[in-house]
């Protein structure tokens, strides 16, 4: 698993981290019922990061991506995006939403619009583009997860792997700032995870801001500035990759790095 | 002595399956013959099927179409056993418009005629010309004055109600956001309905006075009776049943509790119980001296019974949602109302189309429950018709006449809904 599914070469060029401080969670607690699920995060992300998140499941890391969005609510701290705090304010919910694109697991594209439909969607009822405009830009968009000639297609009509990119692109129409990726590949056949990580290997090229969880340790690598290490809920580690993949710390990293990386 | 290692060198290509499998041979070796217990279950069906059907057209098929009576239809069968069709030749014509008066029969079939014009747009929509949405939305208003006649100031007053409230929305809106918007504008139609629209229609009424001439209610009756009364609850009871079925769902407590109390009450109510409401308690809670149409009464106990069983099938259709649908609508950044118009309810609506449509059936066939109340839908009417001397004892002809008429209606139905499913599928096309 150590090394990416890919043979292409990864221009870093762009890849630069700006001050600009594009995501701030301070003390951030979440239950579900009873159940502690995340404990006192703390997390600065700035625009230009791409972030890995890793952990064994049922570590809270999609919860926190999640939150984010809210997609799951948080009950203390502070989560500010883009320089608007997320609060129960439905305005600014619907604000970050359109600033921040979310890819999942099991893709969530809606099955009873073509691809075309599915990524002017959003730009015409959300950001009242002109239709014209919108298809454009869906269209620049499909030809750079490269199936433009889907694009009349049903996602049920589609494999895994291009449901996945139509999905991304989907996000990109809304020109969002940052991206939450949630498990992404998790439900493709190896085949298909290729062109996945090419499709966001792109994105991280022209500077993208990120955030993926991901067991995708390749990626994490050669893509991520920073890996951050979940554990019941809390941060164990975060580190440059190189130095998480080579000299973790924490002895909770060594067993897991060990299980996942030993074959 | 097996060897393990194989190559294929040559890539197999597809041929035609063989001949016993394919063809009417095949097709009757798979679902007729398949085995000795289905080959004497497909004998054993087939002679069921011969011998009543041979009975069936022996009786149906009857030379009495001419006779006036029973006793004539006794006559001309002198002893054998037969059905006596001359009652549908005598009587159906009142079995269709019940006693609508006969020189005004023109109305209630050109309702009709209009009422399919208006429906196409909404059954196949990419079929004809978009512009027939207009006079669908025109359609609920001329279809009461052509039935009822009276004067036709009446319905323009109605709808002029959702124009005046339209554009109060829209000048609110701008200025005050949607939702004092929709409060005004509702404020403002029902306040032209409540007050304003009864002295305006007076005034015209008495200027300019055009109208048909008016038919009682009363009169209606037949499958014309059914039709009307089944149309309008069915067009009425799913927009309400999609509103109490996202109540239902609603995170706000009283509006949830509302819906909740209100689906659970009309189900746990026979609808006949709710038709005597209709027919005689109502009036009781009425300010004496206000006459209360009693179709109109019927509809509006119809509806809600339907709207009911609707909100309850279309939250079927909403549970079988998968979360992520909401997930990716909310990611995205649509608001609530987006989300359910966009992404949840065409596909909660497409899942439930078996169960919106056997709600429609039924709610169609329920119609005929009005004859205990003494209106004279085409169940009415045969007691009515049998209890004329000539064709005292005259039963199976007519409910077999009543019968084929409702199943016209019935399997049109079922079938447009397997039409539309079908065209609604959008995997592995």
């Amino acid at each position: 698993m150590s090394d990416l599914a890919t043979d292409r070469k990864i221009d870093r060029s762009k890849m630069q981290v700006s001050d600009e401080v594009a995501i701030e969670i301070n003390g951030m607690n979440k239950w579900y019922g009873a159940f502690h699920v995340l404990r006192d995060i703390n997390l600065t992300v700035n625009q230009g990061e791409r972030i890995v998140i890793a952990g064994p499941s049922g570590s809270g890391k999609s919860t926190l991506i999640r939150c984010i969005n809210r997609l799951e609510e948080h009950q203390q701290g502070r989560i500010v995006v883009d320089g608007t705090e997320l609060t129960s304010d439905l305005k600014n919910i619907d604000k970050i939403r359109s600033e921040v694109g979310m890819c999942f697991q099991h893709f969530n594209l809606f099955p009873h619009l073509t691809i075309l439909e599915n990524c002017t969607l959003a730009p015409i009822w959300v950001r009242k583009t002109p239709r014209k405009e919108a298809i454009e830009t869906a269209m620049h968009f499909l030809e750079k997860v490269k199936i433009p000639e889907q694009a009349d297609k049903y996602p049920g009509q589609l494999s895994g792997g291009q449901q996945q990119r139509v999905a991304i692109a989907r996000s990109l129409c809304m020109k969002p700032r940052i991206m939450l990726f949630d498990e992404p590949t998790s439900a493709l056949d190896p085949e298909m995870i290729k062109e996945v990580l090419d499709t966001m290997i792109e994105l991280a090229e022209e500077g993208m801001t990120m955030l993926c969880v991901t067991h995708e340790m390749g990626f994490a690598r050669q893509v991520a500035n920073r890996v951050i290490f979940m554990d019941q809920g809390q941060i164990v580690e975060q580190n440059e990759p190189e130095e998480f993949f080579n000299n973790p710390q924490s002895e909770r990293t060594k067993l897991f790095l060990s299980q996942i990386l030993g074959h | 002595m097996s060897d393990v290692f194989f190559v294929r060198t040559e890539m197999l290509q597809q041929q035609a399956p063989p001949s016993t499998s394919v063809g009417i041979v095949g097709w009757m070796r798979e679902n007729l013959f398949s085995g000795w217990l289905n080959s004497i279950l497909t004998v054993v069906s087939a002679l069921f099927i011969f011998f009543v059907a041979g009975g069936f057209l022996s009786w149906a098929v009857s030379p009495t179409w001419g006779a006036t009576s029973l006793t004539e239809c006794r006559e001309i069968l002198a002893g054998h056993e037969g059905a006596c069709w001359g009652v549908i030749r005598d009587r159906w014509v009142q079995l269709l418009f019940g006693f609508y008066p006969s020189e005004l029969y023109w109305r209630p079939i050109l309702t009709f005629v209009l009422l399919a014009v208006a429906l196409a747009p909404v059954l196949f929509a990419e079929k004809v010309p978009a512009k027939l949405v207009y006079f669908t939305a025109a359609f609920p208003f001329l279809m009461p004055w052509l039935l009822w006649g009276g004067s036709i100031w009446g319905p323009l007053a109605a709808a002029a109600g959702f124009v005046i409230g339209y554009f109060v929305y829209g000048a609110v809106v701008k200025a005050a956001g949607s939702l004092a918007g929709l409060i005004v504008g509702v404020a403002a139609a029902l306040i032209w309905w409540l007050f304003l629209a009864p002295v305006v229609v007076d005034l015209l009424s008495g200027t300019v006075s055009i109208g048909l001439e008016a038919v009682e209610s009363r009169k209606f009756g037949g499958m014309m009776l059914s039709i009307t009364i089944g149309i309008v609850a069915i067009a009425c009871s799913l927009p309400i049943g999609i509103v109490l079925a996202l109540g239902r769902q609603s995170d706000l407590m009283i509006l949830k509790s509302l819906c909740v109390g209100f689906i659970e009450f009309i189900r746990g109510v026979p609808l006949i119980t709710l038709l005597f409401v209709a027919s005689t308690l109502l009036n009781i809670f009425m300010p004496p001296g206000t006459n209360f149409d009693i179709i109109m009464r019927v509809i509006i106990m119809a509806t809600l019974f339907a709207s009911a069983y609707m909100a309850e099938v279309i939250r079927g259709g909403l549970a079988a949602l998968p979360k992520g649908q909401y997930e990716g609508a909310d990611s995205l950044g649509l608001n609530y109302w987006q989300a359910q118009r966009l992404i949840i309810m065409p596909q909660a609506l497409k899942i439930s189309i078996p169960g919106i449509v056997s709600t429609f059936i039924g709610l169609f066939k329920d119609t005929t429950l009005v004859s205990v109340i003494g209106l004279l839908d085409p169940l009415g009417l045969s007691n009515a018709i049998r209890a004329d001397t000539d064709w005292n004892g005259v039963v199976w002809e007519l409910y077999g006449f009543i019968a084929l008429l409702f199943f016209i209606f019935c399997f049109s139905m079922s079938r447009y809904s397997m039409y539309l499913e079908r065209k609604l599928r959008t995997d592995h096309q």
